[in-house]
């Protein structure tokens, strides 16, 4: 299958030529596909912020390529233009970004700027609004006298309604409380299944990372340190923690019980992998005694 | 981008330009600019000429720096260029056409007065290039204590002025991200007529305005739970002191202003 994403020799180094130059990340190449749900981790300045601006044309490259759907995105004005609406990115706390009177036209402003008619305007608000779980109630009220939460969401919504090939999230649950974040990350998942776009995450969350990626893309200090799948990444414990990265609960707790003497298969990540092996466990010891 | 705004920026260093006294460079700042009004001829412009380019190699200041800081100035300093250029009267006439009239006295000033401006804006440059943002508010705070008897809040004016420096890099990196922020949703601030983009920059003032008055609000009431209640009896983490590079510059400051008192009085 062709990638949906492709970046060659990606380096980008911000205030060249003064004092605070600072290179963020280093010859990146990786490509993504269509259809998949990716995990990015990293340690705060890693450089994942400023990979996923790249994406979507904000950034322009010190050196090196992007491609989406095969065309260079910097290769004319038009493109990067272009690239904006087939690649979605909803910034790290996205509720700063809210501007319009109301709800309703703050969701509408993408698909206003992508010239659409009024009726496809109205259709995509809606469905975009329904994907994050925002009523018609609220599409009247002003975006800055609702929660915090709600306003993520309506950010969120606000992307989604360009209907992007690819959606891209940065850290969308940070400051969020355990159930706000659950619902969050639901709503992702909602709307990939239903539509079925490419979906990269950052997040600083390994639970997450481990339950709902199918692929995970580990950042260290402006460069790709491991790219797989969780069962992959995971497994590599010690060089996660000396990138100042956590694994998953389930997974330190596997490994305690491993320590202890415990026979626990390999994959073990999620909670509900952790509960069938020690279930499995169990009924071996019930069995032997 | 907008980043790339110098706007006074300090550029952090440890040569002797940035260990002077705060107070010792604004001092120098005036007298240098008081100096630099009373030169009158290629004499005296080169004495300050070589001043100037003194100070620049020693603070380690790159040439860069101080050009891309001169940029955003080029249509006042050609703008005066031009305008000595045709309107000053004496010398040959070279050119006489319409209302146009250049003269070789007319080259000499506009030529003059380029350069003084420019030194001007890099004597300027030099000071908030070398000296943090607070120890210049605090010398400032310093300098104009004696105007606290005529009732001038000169504490809290340097407060209020110290915050707007702390922030303005803030809120330059906010622009910067709402920018981007509102670039992803197809917005377009570079293009079009001038009403569109003036109309493209609302999506950008109305989170910012939220912001600055959230971050103001907070900001507030952090200083409150702290105790803040004005400069009665407050001392400072870093006091200021004067060393004898301070004294020594002082005086060869005293010095350039003497000589180009007397070389303005024998109109070299
Ligand atoms: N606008 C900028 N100007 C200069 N340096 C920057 C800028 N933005 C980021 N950096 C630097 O680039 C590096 C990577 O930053 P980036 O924001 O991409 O990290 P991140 O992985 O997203 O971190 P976090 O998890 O905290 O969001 C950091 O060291 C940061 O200091
Ligand atoms: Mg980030």
């Amino acid at each position: 299958m062709d990638a949906v994403i492709k970046v060659q020799n990606l380096t980008h180094t911000y205030s060249v030529g003064t004092p605070f130059e600072k290179t963020a990340i280093h010859d990146i190449n990786v490509e993504f596909y269509p259809g998949e749900l990716v995990a990015v981790i990293g340690h705060t300045g890693s450089g994942k912020s400023t990979f996923m601006q790249h994406l979507d044309g904000l950034l322009a490259p010190t050196s090196g390529t992007v491609f989406v759907d095969g065309q260079d995105i910097f290769a004319s004005k038009e493109a990067t233009r272009d690239v904006r609406f087939k690649v979605g990115l909803v910034f790290q706390y996205p509720e700063y970004q809210l501007f319009e009177e109301t709800v309703y036209k703050d969701i509408a402003f993408g698909p206003k700027n992508m010239k659409l008619s009024e009726a496809e305007i109205d259709e995509r608000v809606r469905e975009a609004a329904g994907f994050v779980g925002i009523g018609e109630e609220l599409f009247e009220k002003s975006p800055l006298e609702l929660s915090g939460g709600q306003k993520r969401r309506i950010a969120i919504a606000g992307v989604i309604a360009m209907r992007p090939k690819v959606l891209i999230l940065d850290e969308p649950t940070a400051g969020l409380d355990p159930g706000g974040c659950e619902g969050i990350i639901r709503n992702i998942l909602d709307y990939r299944a239903q539509t079925g776009s490419t979906v990269l995450l950052v997040t600083h969350s390994m639970d997450d990372a481990a339950r709902i990626a199918g692929r995970l893309v580990v950042f260290d200090a402006g460069r790709i340190a491991m790219d797989g799948t969780p069962e992959e990444v995971f497994s590599r414990a010690p060089e996660l923690t000396a990138m100042g990265l956590d694994v998953p609960q389930s997974a330190a707790i596997a490994q305690a019980l491993r320590e202890r003497g415990a026979r626990l298969p390999g994959a073990v990540y999620t909670l509900e992998q952790l509960t069938a092996a020690v279930a499995a466990l169990r009924k071996g010891a019930g069995a032997g005694a | 981008m907008l980043k790339d705004i110098t706007l006074g920026q300090y550029f952090p260093g440890d040569t002797i330009v940035h260990r002077l006294d705060p107070r010792t460079k604004l001092i120098l700042v005036i007298v240098f600019i008081a100096a630099l009004f009373l030169a009158v001829d290629w004499l005296s412009y080169a004495a300050m000429f070589l001043v100037t380019a003194l100070c620049v190699k020693v603070s380690t200041i790159r040439l860069r720096s101080i050009l891309r800081g001169l940029k955003p100035l080029i249509f006042i300093i050609i703008l005066t260029g031009v305008l000595n250029l045709f309107y000053t009267k004496g010398g040959t006439v070279l050119l006489d056409w319409w209302t146009f009239t250049v003269t070789t006295e007319g080259i000499k000033r506009a030529f003059l007065m380029v350069v003084r401006i420019m030194l001007l804006i890099t004597g300027t440059f030099l000071l908030t290039y070398t000296t943090s943002p607070i120890a210049l508010t605090d010398g400032l705070e310093i300098l104009l204590n004696p105007l606290k008897r005529l009732r001038v809040p000169v504490h809290e004016m340097s407060m209020m002025m110290s915050m707007a420096l702390r922030f303005i890099p803030t809120l330059i990196e906010e622009t910067d991200k709402i920018m981007s922020a509102q670039k992803a949703r197809g917005a377009d601030f570079s293009t079009g007529r001038l009403t569109e983009r003036a109309r493209a920059l609302l999506p950008l003032l109305v989170p910012l305005f939220v912001s600055s008055f959230r971050r103001a609000d907070e900001l507030a009431v952090a200083m409150e739970s702290r105790c803040y209640h004005g400069g009665e009896g407050r001392t400072r983490m870093n006091a200021l002191h004067m060393a004898r590079r301070d004294v020594l510059a002082l005086l060869c400051g005293a010095a350039l202003l003497g000589g180009m008192i007397a070389m303005n009085v024998l109109g070299i």
